[in-house]
């Protein structure tokens, strides 16, 4: 486990996630001259969310590259010069945009290593947002981690701390393969305790962030926040949740998921993509293989609704699982309605 | 030719060695000619998406180049990669599925890279490798050297939105990547008229990037218009845009047998027996003096057993070991 109380250092201080996530490829970049930034409005306007305000002024135009509106032809890019040399750290804005460019990171960066037989290989960064209730509609909304999970190839991140967001984001730069690493926009803001020490966090490394003996709760990205709250209410009915996050879907530490479960009896698994054929639906497939003899209730699984997300304000809150509806489910799965 | 391509030192030099070229021609057109066999004889499994016909532009494109510059390639590669200086045997075990293959098998035909001679991979998406060729341009000038990268697509791909985006940012950022489009008139069935409009030019000049057209089955032509590329884009001048004419004598891929729907059996004729670039070639290096049909022949005779040779090598070759299927998935 390396959540920040386990971590010897003396010197802590707050941070946003959006602080973190700078912070990390600010280090990278000084570290490593081989890392560049490319996407669109990454430089001066330091994308909409300002996650990377303050960037192009340290390290200039050479490193920092705004381009043009063009997703496809920016991430092949960022594929072929991390084929020689290079290590982009390729923005795609919103995760929606993924649309755009499934060719450049399915069928191109995933694959050039194992179809070169292992000569060629794609150190590849993509940054993009996941996350409905910004009131930004069908387009602007999704949580499209399944999508890159599926595809062998491809690591993907999930950060749900500041302290994760950071640890994670130097991995995923300096590892050899393209990793996708999704932020929550929803969380830029979230402050939370960040050593003023370097750190990474390895990919594959689940995080318990509450233990607990009655349930499991396995959360992902934001859904760790929802399932924190639900398990501070459901504490004070005697219930305690184990909150697990495997903050990274591939490569997933599956060990650290089974043997929660195999304590606890029982799981609750919450991801913010839709629910059907999603990622929450392999979490909960891998606890029934490896838990099943141990379970003494079904594994339960809350996602977004298969609607595309609404704009409406009272629409779209329907859409996404919440604390609430986390709790009903783990009471009626403990059988204390 | 864009006026703002000057004539290079490297095309006024004292030009390539034309006989290598020839014996490049001939090993690609020959090789070709195995790969058709093996597929006919249900010995080759997959896809065979043969370069017949167009040696010309692989050849000539690629003897303008160094061993350091890169190149991108497509599902119709085979030539590329051998004039960027492959291996026969290894090409074809890659071919056959064998682990000796340049991908130990995992590749293929439509996937062969060739690291060590700057091939980043033939890609079977339909410019798919553009963003690649683009990226490896933008790696060259971060990286301060003088590589250039290339870019080879077919006709086809003018289709793709990908190409219009890189190709944009290449010139917005001086970027050392030369598209070299091969023409072979047709993309997979269907005629380039019914597909392509305006010219085709026009497109790259459009983003300010020097174009120019030229014969592909001329080697020597093509040749000269790619070291005048390669002399722009190396000095810093950014990218530029061949377009190069030329045909392919077998159908988009060996099963394309029944074509007289797209394309006739003259024009296929005439262009085999009036435009053969290897024929070509043959003709000028004997009227220059520079080699006599004799020579040419047992040439011709030194490859055949070089290349049989090589097919041998490959069929004999082991398949991947089970265990393989697992390796390489992440870097």
């Amino acid at each position: 486990m390396s959540s920040p109380d386990s971590m010897a250092t003396d010197e802590w201080r707050e941070l946003t996630m959006a602080q973190a996530i700078r912070e990390a490829i600010a280090e990278e970049m000084r570290r490593d001259e081989s890392v560049f930034v490319i996407g669109e409005d990454v430089a001066e306007a330091g994308t909409p969310f300002k996650v990377l305000s303050g960037l192009v002024e340290e390290f200039g135009t050479d490193r920092v590259l705004d381009t043009p509106i063009s997703e496809p032809g920016f991430t092949g890019m960022g594929v072929g010069a991390a084929m020689t040399g290079r290590r982009p750290v390729v923005d795609i804005m919103f995760g929606d945009f993924l649309g755009l460019v499934m060719d450049q990171v399915a069928n191109q960066a995933a694959k050039v290593h194992y179809m070169s037989g292992g000569k060629l290989s794609v150190p590849l960064t993509i940054r993009t947002t996941m996350g409905a209730t910004r009131r930004s509609a069908a387009q602007h909304s999704q949580s499209l981690h399944a999508w890159v999970s599926h595809i062998p190839g491809l690591k993907v991140v999930l950060p749900s701390t500041p302290y994760d967001a950071k640890g994670l984001m130097k991995s995923a730069i300096r590892d050899n393969s393209p990793v996708v690493f999704f932020e929550d926009k929803m969380n830029y803001q979230q402050r939370g305790r960040v050593p003023v020490a370097e750190y990474t966090i390895p990919l594959g490394l689940a995080d318990i962030k509450r233990p607990g003996k009655d349930v499991t709760l396995i959360a992902t990205s934001s859904m760790v926040l929802v399932a924190l709250e639900a398990a501070e209410v459901l504490a004070q009915e005697g219930i305690e949740c184990e909150v697990v996050d495997p903050r990274t879907t591939v490569p997933l530490d599956r060990d650290a998921l089974i043997e929660s479960v195999r304590r606890t009896t029982r799981a609750v698994v919450i991801d913010e993509g839709h629910r059907s054929y999603g990622v929450g639906a392999e979490l909960a497939a891998v606890v029934a293989e490896g838990a099943f003899y141990y379970l003494d209730a079904p594994v339960r699984r809350l996602g977004a609704m298969d609607v595309p997300i609404p704009f409406s304000p009272v629409l779209e809150d329907l859409t996404v699982p919440t604390a609430e509806g986390l709790a009903a489910t783990v009471r009626e799965l403990c059988r204390r309605k | 030719m864009d006026e703002s391509l000057a004539p290079p030192d490297a095309a006024s030099g004292p030009g390539p060695n034309w006989l290598r070229a020839y014996r490049l021609m001939l090993t690609i057109r020959l090789f070709e000619d195995r790969v058709n066999d093996l597929y006919q004889r249900k010995l080759m499994p997959g896809l065979a998406h043969l370069s017949s016909g167009e040696e010309g532009v692989a050849v000539g494109v690629c003897t303008a180049l160094r061993d350091d510059d890169y190149i991108t390639s497509t599902h119709r590669g085979h030539g590329h990669c051998l004039a960027k200086g492959a291996s026969p045997d290894l090409m074809f075990a890659e071919l056959l599925g064998k682990a000796a293959g340049y991908c130990g098998g995992k590749g293929g035909s439509m996937h062969i890279a060739d690291q060590a001679r700057g091939n980043l991979g033939a890609n079977a998406i339909v410019g798919g490798s553009l963003g690649i060729a683009t990226g490896a341009g933008l790696s060259i000038k971060q990286r301060g050297t003088d590589q250039v990268a290339v870019s080879f697509i077919g006709d086809g791909a003018l289709g793709q939105g990908v190409l219009y985006e890189v190709m944009n940012m290449a010139s917005l950022w001086k970027l050392p990547v030369i598209y070299v489009c091969e023409n072979n008139l047709y993309g997979e069935y269907t005629p380039g008229a019914e597909t392509v409009a305006g010219k085709p030019l026009d497109r790259a000049l459009a983003f300010g990037i020097p174009a120019t057209e030229v014969d592909g089955q001329d080697v020597r032509a093509v040749y000269q218009a790619m070291a005048t590329a390669v002399a722009h884009s190396r000095g810093g001048g950014g990218p530029a845009f061949l377009l190069c004419s030329t045909y392919r004598y077998f159908g988009h891929h060996v099963g394309d047998v029944d074509r007289g729907y797209y394309r006739s059996r003259e024009e296929e004729q005439f262009w085999r027996e009036h435009r053969d670039p290897i024929t070509l070639a043959r003709e000028w290096l004997e009227a220059e003096g520079m080699a006599d049909r004799a020579s040419l022949e047992g040439l011709a005779e030194e490859l055949t057993r070089e290349l049989d040779a090589a097919v041998e090598f490959a069929l004999a070759a082991p398949f991947p070991d089970p265990d393989q299927v697992a390796t390489d998935v992440f870097a």
